[in-house]
C-alpha cells in the first residue's frame, strides 16, 4: 500500500504555513520543516533560471531514492508539496484536490489572516481523510 | 554494479526511449564544483554567462541533495540540515521534471556528477548516465594525458558521447 509520508504548505515568500506529518522516520522538529519549506522555495526559484526553454514554471516532480516529491504551485504562489513512496499514482490529482479544501476552509474563514500559518479545524478534518490512501484511489479514478 | 569495476564499456548501451534529439544540455562536474564538461544540443535561453550558470547549477544539486537527505521518510538517523555528507551517503535523488525540462542526475562514488537534461517526457535515464559514466572512465581517466580537475577535451570522448546522446533521447 503507498503512503504519503507528509505535507506541506508554503507562502508565495516561502514560508510554512501548514505541515503535517503521516509517518517520517526520525527527527523532524519545527525548525526543520521550517527549513526544509523555504530551501524547497528557492530550490523552486532556481529551478525556473536553469529552463533552458521559456516558460517554465519550477519543480513539479523529484525522484528521489527513498521517496517521490510533487509539488503544486497555485496562481497567487502558494505552493503545495507531498513526499509520498517512489512511485504512488495520482498525486496530481491529490494536491489539486487539497488546494480546493484550502480555497473552501481556509481562504473563506473569515478569522484566517491571508499567509499566515493555518489553524482551521476542518481544514484539518477533511485533509486528513483526503490523505487516507482509499480517498486518493477514489480521485484517481 | 557495472560502473564499479567494469573494466570495458558495457557492450549493449541501453535501448532508445525515443527517437529524435530531445537532449538540451550536459553537465560534468568533479566534486570541488569545478564544471569538467559543457555541452548544449538545444538551448534557446540563456539567462546567465556560462560561468555563473554552472555555479548556479552546482548549487541546485548541492541543496537539492542536502533537503533529500534531511527529508528522507525511512531512514531516522539522520543528521541536521546542511551537514556536509561524502558522495553516496544520506538520501540522494536520480531526477527532477519541471514543465519545460526534465534533470537526470548520477553521483558516482568518487564524487563525479553527470547531469542530463531532456525533454519533460523523456523515461528514466539512470542507466544511460551510466553508461556516459563508463565512456568517462574509457576514454578520460584512462588517457595518459589527462590531468584530473581539468576540463575534458578529449576528441574521442566528445564524439562518443555527442553520438550516444543523441541516440537516446
Amino acid at each position: 500500500m503507498a503512503a504519503i509520508y507528509s505535507l506541506y504548505i508554503i507562502n508565495k515568500s516561502g514560508g510554512l504555513i501548514f505541515y503535517k506529518d503521516c509517518g517520517t522516520k526520525g527527527r523532524m522538529d519545527t525548525n526543520d520543516s521550517l527549513r526544509v519549506a523555504s530551501l524547497w522555495h528557492s530550490m523552486h526559484a532556481i529551478s525556473q533560471q536553469l529552463s533552458p526553454v521559456n516558460g517554465c514554471s519550477g519543480i513539479e516532480l523529484l525522484e528521489a531514492d527513498t521517496f517521490d516529491l510533487h509539488c503544486f504551485q497555485s496562481l497567487p504562489g502558494t505552493k503545495f508539496f507531498v513526499v509520498c513512496e517512489p512511485g504512488t499514482p495520482h498525486m496530481e490529482s491529490l494536491l489539486r484536490y487539497i488546494y480546493e479544501l484550502y480555497t473552501d476552509y481556509v481562504l473563506k474563514n473569515p478569522f484566517y489572516e491571508i499567509e499566515m500559518p493555518i489553524r482551521c479545524e476542518l481544514f484539518d478534518i477533511n485533509l486528513t481523510q483526503a490523505v487516507q490512501s482509499d480517498r486518493v484511489a477514489l480521485l484517481g479514478r | 554494479m557495472q560502473f564499479f569495476g567494469g573494466s570495458e564499456i558495457s557492450p549493449s548501451p541501453p535501448v532508445p526511449t525515443a527517437s529524435g534529439n530531445n537532449a538540451h544540455m550536459m553537465y560534468v562536474f568533479n566534486r570541488n564544483g569545478i564544471c569538467l564538461l559543457y555541452k548544449e544540443w538545444n538551448r534557446p535561453l540563456h539567462t546567465l554567462n556560462p560561468q555563473q550558470d554552472h555555479k548556479l547549477m552546482f548549487g541546485l544539486l548541492f541543496s537539492l541533495k542536502s533537503l533529500t537527505a534531511k527529508m528522507d521518510p525511512v531512514n531516522a538517523d539522520k543528521g541536521n540540515l546542511g551537514v556536509p555528507q561524502l558522495p553516496g551517503q544520506g538520501c540522494s535523488f536520480h531526477s527532477f521534471r519541471t514543465n519545460t525540462y526534465k534533470l537526470s542526475f548520477m553521483e558516482t562514488p568518487s564524487g563525479i556528477k553527470i547531469i542530463l537534461v531532456t525533454h519533460p517526457k523523456t523515461g528514466d535515464l539512470r542507466e544511460s548516465l551510466k553508461y556516459i559514466y563508463s565512456l568517462y572512465v574509457e576514454y578520460v581517466v584512462k588517457n595518459p594525458i589527462y590531468s584530473p580537475g581539468s576540463p575534458i577535451k578529449s576528441e574521442l570522448f566528445n564524439t562518443a558521447l555527442d553520438q550516444y546522446v543523441r541516440s537516446i533521447s
